[in-house]
């Protein structure tokens, strides 16, 4: 029945090949810890990718519950946090998540580094990688403000500080992010969640897009 | 892509009517033991998933995520924190040459001398070799870098007061006072009321009374006789009205917790 169904689809749809790209590979003995154990370094690029997943999933039940504004956004994460069922948890994996997944792309990085995969021909890929890294760290950023608590604001407060000392557009960057020169207020927290829910996600979905095409183009580098 | 005359197509679409074979790539190239990733390896990515998944579960339940008290922009006293792995920006802001009049320094440029690299590592590490003893510039560089980030973040945890904080940050319950027990008019009559707020909430004048920890009798005796910053002196009235006004607030002593 399924085999028919993908027939079906196959036939006006030619699918298979796409499928193979995504999935009909060899994995190379160097890579997999079955056969070398020390190869688990090659684990962090995947588990990095999960956790974004995750980061994902969590996030969008997060949006069913948090309001972005500054009477609500906290009594909101609190309600979610001490009275939705499953409200800790849904939020402990969002909280954790950006930090696990900090790590597990700093350790990615560093395999890629020390193997010296970002020699020719993968020039592009490491580039890819590292805006990706950059994107990651904007993602934090702009979460850290949402609950909207002492902390949040106030980290907050100095992150724009840093980014209004930088020279000439210093002050228009901090326009830009907290819509305000001033005032850290109503205004930045829209603006943070639009860039932590809108603009980050886009670019971060599109590079890692590149990121994995560019892997199965060329694919993983050879043994040392 | 093959194209050109006699080829044949679904309809009037571009997918080719007749499938060539798969051709098995040449995987020469890392002779060894290959295996399919479809479906031997995915499987076993997903059992280390997995495996990973739950000890991720554990954590969020173990530890539930940080909330502290609802943003106060007058909280004059509080000291920020970034997220942690911003701590190392935070420490390097810290030191003379990065801070004050050369902050430029701390903020934009070793900040971006360093991401710079990372960013264009492919193109300043040209060699051939990719074994890192190949490359000793590159690596030592990537090296300092690592441990200069790892000592900066230390050096910012080890001067935090984490209790301290704690406490800083902790979600003060609002309690609901029951504004008609004889206690409250009592209260509200006397000098009290200016000082700990209308509901025992505090004012800059004077701290909050609720979750004090204190008894009736410790109550009766500062309201009498003052304690550190309150003066003394500031109940007038019988010895009864006094035991009323030390009773309701100690039912508040409790609630909310220091
Ligand atoms: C002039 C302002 C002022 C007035 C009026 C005042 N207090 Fe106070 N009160 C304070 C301050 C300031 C403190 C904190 C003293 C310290 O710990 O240094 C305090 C502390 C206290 C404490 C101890 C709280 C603790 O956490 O240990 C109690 C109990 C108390 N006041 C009760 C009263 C009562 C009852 C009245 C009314 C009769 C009253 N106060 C009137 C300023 C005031």
């Amino acid at each position: 029945m399924i085999q028919k169904l993908y027939d079906w689809i196959d036939e006006r749809v030619n699918i298979t090949p796409l499928w193979r790209d995504i999935a009909d590979h060899e994995v190379p003995e160097h890579v997999n810890p079955a056969h070398h154990f020390s190869a688990f370094v090659y684990c962090f690029g995947g588990l990095t990718f999960f956790v974004v997943v995750i980061q994902v999933l969590s996030g969008m039940f997060l949006t069913m519950y948090y309001v972005p504004d500054i009477e609500n956004a906290w009594d909101s994460v609190k309600y979610l946090q001490t009275q939705v069922a499953h409200g800790q948890i849904v939020r402990g994996m969002h909280h954790w998540g950006a930090s696990v997944v900090i790590v597990m792309m700093f350790l990615h990085t560093l395999r890629v580094f020390f193997q010296g995969a970002y020699k020719k021909p993968r020039e592009l890929n490491w580039i890819v990688g590292v805006l990706i890294f950059f994107v990651m760290l904007g993602l934090g950023f702009t979460g850290y403000l949402l609950p909207w608590d002492n902390k949040a604001f106030f980290a907050t407060q100095v992150g724009l500080q840093i980014a209004e000392s930088v020279p000439y557009i210093g002050e228009h960057l901090k326009v830009l992010l907290a819509g305000d020169p001033e005032i850290v207020g109503a205004q930045t927290l829209t603006r943070f969640f639009a860039i932590h829910v809108f603009f980050l996600p886009a670019a971060l979905f599109a590079l890692m897009a590149v990121h994995f095409v560019l892997i199965r183009r060329q694919g993983i580098s050879g043994p040392l | 892509m093959h194209r050109g005359k006699g080829m044949k197509f679904v309809g009037d679409s571009r997918v080719p009517a007749t499938r060539e074979k798969f051709i098995p790539k040449d995987y020469s190239e890392y002779p060894g033991k290959t295996e399919p990733f479809w479906p031997n390896f995915l499987l076993k990515e997903w059992l280390v998933g997995a495996v990973f998944l739950i000890g991720f579960l554990t954590l969020t339940i173990v530890a539930p995520s940080p909330l502290e008290k609802e943003a106060d922009p007058t909280d004059a006293a509080y000291i920020p924190l970034p997220d942690w792995y911003f701590l190392f920006l935070y420490q390097f802001l810290k030191y003379d040459f990065a801070s004050g009049d050369y902050v430029v320094i701390g903020t934009v440029v070793i900040p971006g001398l360093a991401f710079g690299a990372l960013l264009l590592a492919p193109f300043l590490d040209k060699g051939k070799g990719r074994r890192p003893h190949q490359r000793p510039i590159a690596v030592s560089m990537m090296l300092i870098g690592v441990i200069s980030i790892i000592w900066l973040t230390y050096e910012a945890v080890a001067h935090v007061n984490w209790e301290e904080r704690a406490e800083m940050g902790k979600i003060v319950e609002e309690v609901e006072i029951d504004q008609t027990d004889p206690g409250y008019e009592i209260y509200s009559n006397q000098s009290c009321i200016n000082c700990h707020g209308g509901n025992l909430e505090g004012s800059p004048a004077g701290p909050t009374l609720v979750g004090t920890g204190l008894t009736a009798d410790e109550i009766a005796d500062i309201a009498v006789n003052g304690v550190g910053g309150m003066p003394a002196g500031q109940f007038n009235g019988s010895d009864e009205e006094l035991q009323q006004l030390a009773e309701f607030i100690a039912s508040y002593s409790e609630e909310g917790g220091h």
